[in-house]
């Protein structure tokens, strides 16, 4: 995809649909923009039928849990003075201290993001819709539009608990019959909540919570220094930072 | 006795023609199907989930037992996907190989289709066919990584090593009379790529076997044509890509449209079907073992002439030589940090797709700058054409629901990730 051509349908759609639609910044030639959850359906019928976008194909809709987004486990900005232990103790495993920025505008917690193709230009656009609300979080469902947001509608709420309004078989689709919670949610431990064996006493399945530590074999961590884009990068001598080793190394 | 018409039957999970766990509720009138409702999931191992906990390196296994009948073409997808964020262009000789790869795993996926699909229609010849030419690939993916199917082969950056100059051969077994020996090592004297082009010679002649089996076949014809039919406009619209939209009449393949690695620089053709129904389907699908074949033919030819790096030289992405790890500090220390901490990948999101064996296979990655995933999604081909299983085989006789999962050509290892 050229970026002339990107930039032709940004414009065709900036001219179109003025301030709904926000283009947000890409570093790799995409197109993506940002949209209100009240207009999603609207736009995505003139998105589909107008003939300068026909964007006739829903590749995928995937949901986002943007809980910790940009926190790291362990800062990376100075050297210890007392050595290292395990970076994550048990416990604070993925509540780290917040990255640089401290007062960033809070964002709704979980979005939809839509990916559309265009077989007639050749082009994807990546829509991204915040829902609104927590409890639960919702946001209209563009089933009447594209078939094909059916399964990936169910997959975001069975796994992220987004409501799609006027879906009409909002089921959950990949987790077991009977579980309980969103496991792609931040806040879901990552070896989940119960476990399941056979007693042989009961001469049945049971379910028990589970009985794994969770433990952080990496801990997250965030080096600013760019070095694998030289265009992001500020000066070239930064390449040689950031190799101080952990002990043991 | 009372009569009753409309009746709920249950297929599956554990049913040989469900191509693996597989649940259908399906509302029957008599013999035929008015709605069926699939359930998946049963396969589900958050694969997402775990790659959002580990840096980008160490999931690229995970890629491999997503479609377990197309290992690499998975793996480009997620490193595809990592490239983009990172900004980095791996060297032409590895784009080639990961080409190369991808159509070898185009064949291995379409010859496990075609020997299942027939073999669920009832033909089972078709089966051990396609076994005998799959286990020559299955050779190829071990003399490049070391294993049969979970490769991790491709890599941010490149492949993993270079092809080999020397083929394994089959050892000498004492307890056999040694006769067949012989015919086992056939086309293994030389390196991987001499072995890879003796199996592009040999296998249109395969490949016409396989048309004389089915092609013409009066049960296989009764058995598909005019089975599951899928309008062009209803295929888009319910997300198809690959083979099956193509077998609607859509030409639409990301190798020519969106060319990728090598892809702009190989020869091909698309083959498209006229009909949208499993007929179509196989006569598109069986076309691309040919296509394929061609484009591994000139990959061949390309990676003789032309010898190169096949991973970047960067040590911030790719480990140091072995020896050099013992002569170097410097390098000892990229080593380390490489396989405990991984690389920092710059803020931002990427979607990358592949034309997987069965259609669109996307990575989406979102990285809020650190040594792993913010959030990964993986968008199956699979998902998108079970999702229209209950369209396909409305008003079909339950014998075509079994066509019907065969044509769609679905592995759940992908589906329920």
């Amino acid at each position: 995809m050229s970026a002339a051509k990107l930039d032709s349908m940004a414009h065709a759609l900036g001219e179109r649909f003025g301030g709904a639609l926000r283009r947000r910044e890409s570093s790799c030639g995409e197109l993506s923009f940002d949209l209100e959850a009240p207009d999603l359906v609207d736009t995505a019928a003139l998105l589909r039928d107008e003939e300068a976008f026909s964007f006739e194909s829903l590749i995928d809709v995937c949901g986002v849990d943007y809980l910790g987004y940009g926190q790291v486990q362990w800062r990376t900005e100075q050297a210890t003075g007392t050595g290292f232990s395990r970076a994550v103790q048990p416990g604070d495993a993925g509540s780290g201290p917040p990255a640089a920025e401290g007062g960033a505008p809070a964002r709704p917690r979980f979005a939809a993001i839509y990916h559309l193709l265009s077989l007639r230009h050749n082009l994807r656009i990546r829509l991204r819709v915040f829902a609104q609300g927590e409890n639960p979080p919702l946001l209209p469902s563009v089933t009447g539009i594209w078939q094909a947001a059916d399964w990936f509608e169910r997959e975001a709420f069975d796994l992220f608990g987004i409501v799609f309004e006027e879906h009409g078989d909002l089921r959950r689709i990949l987790t077991d019959y009977g579980f309980i919670g969103h496991p792609f949610r931040k806040d879901f431990p990552l070896s989940g909540k119960v476990e399941v064996r056979y007693d042989e006493s009961k001469r049945r399945v049971v379910h028990e919570p589970v009985s794994i530590e969770p433990r952080t074999l990496v801990p997250r961590v965030i080096r600013d220094d760019h070095r694998y884009r030289p265009e992001l990068r500020a000066e070239p001598s930064a390449a040689e930072e950031g190799d101080e080793a952990p002990a043991g190394g | 006795m009372a009569e009753f018409q409309s009746y709920t039957m249950n297929f599956g999970p554990q049913h040989p023609a469900a191509h693996g766990v597989l649940r259908l509720i399906l509302e029957m009138d008599g013999e035929v199907v008015v709605r069926a409702d699939p359930h998946v999931g049963l396969l589900h191992r958050a694969t997402e989930k775990l790659a959002e906990s580990k840096p980008y390196n160490q999931s690229i296994g995970y890629m491999d037992r997503l479609d377990y009948v197309s290992m690499m073409a998975n793996e480009h997808g997620y490193v595809a996907a990592i490239e983009k964020l990172l900004g980095i262009q791996p060297p032409v000789r590895a784009r080639y190989i990961r080409v190369m790869f991808d159509e070898i795993t185009r064949i291995l996926n379409h010859l496990l289709w075609l020997g299942c699909h027939g073999l669920d229609v009832g033909a089972m010849t078709i089966f051990l066919y396609c076994f005998r030419e799959r286990e020559n690939l299955m050779d190829c993916y071990e003399a490049v990584s070391g294993t049969r199917m979970h490769a991790t082969y491709y890599r941010p950056g490149g492949v993993y090593r270079d092809l080999p100059e020397a083929m394994p051969r089959h050892l000498a077994r004492p307890h056999r009379k040694g006769h067949r020996d012989a015919a086992l090592d056939e086309g293994r004297d030389g390196s991987l790529l001499d072995f890879i082009e003796h199996f592009t010679q040999r296998f249109p002649a395969r490949v016409d076997e396989y048309e004389t089996l089915l092609t013409d076949n009066r049960i296989w014809k009764q058995r598909t044509v005019g089975i599951a039919v899928v309008p062009p406009e209803r295929a888009i619209n319910l997300g198809f890509t690959g083979p099956m939209l193509r077998g609607s009449g859509v030409e639409w393949d990301l190798r020519k449209k969106q060319p990728y690695a090598a892809y702009a620089d190989v020869d091909f053709d698309i083959p498209v079907g006229v009909n949208g129904d499993c007929y179509d389907r196989y006569l598109v699908r069986v076309e691309e073992l040919r296509q394929s074949n061609r484009i591994i033919g000139q990959c061949v030819g390309w990676l003789r002439a032309n010898p190169g790096p096949v991973m970047l030289d960067d040590y911030k992405l790719a480990p140091p030589k072995r020896t050099e790890m013992k002569e170097s500090m410097e390098s000892l220390i990229h080593h380390f940090k490489l396989f405990t901490e991984g690389y920092c990948v710059p803020e931002g999101e990427a979607y990358a797709a592949v034309e997987h064996p069965k259609g669109e296979f996307g990575v989406y990655l979102v990285s809020d700058g650190a040594n792993k995933p913010f959030r990964v999604k993986i968008r199956p081909p699979g998902f998108a054409h079970m999702a229209a299983m209950d369209e396909m085989v409305r008003g079909h006789m339950l014998a075509d629901v079994v066509a019907t999962i065969g044509t769609m050509d679905v592995v759940f290892g992908e589906i329920d990730r």
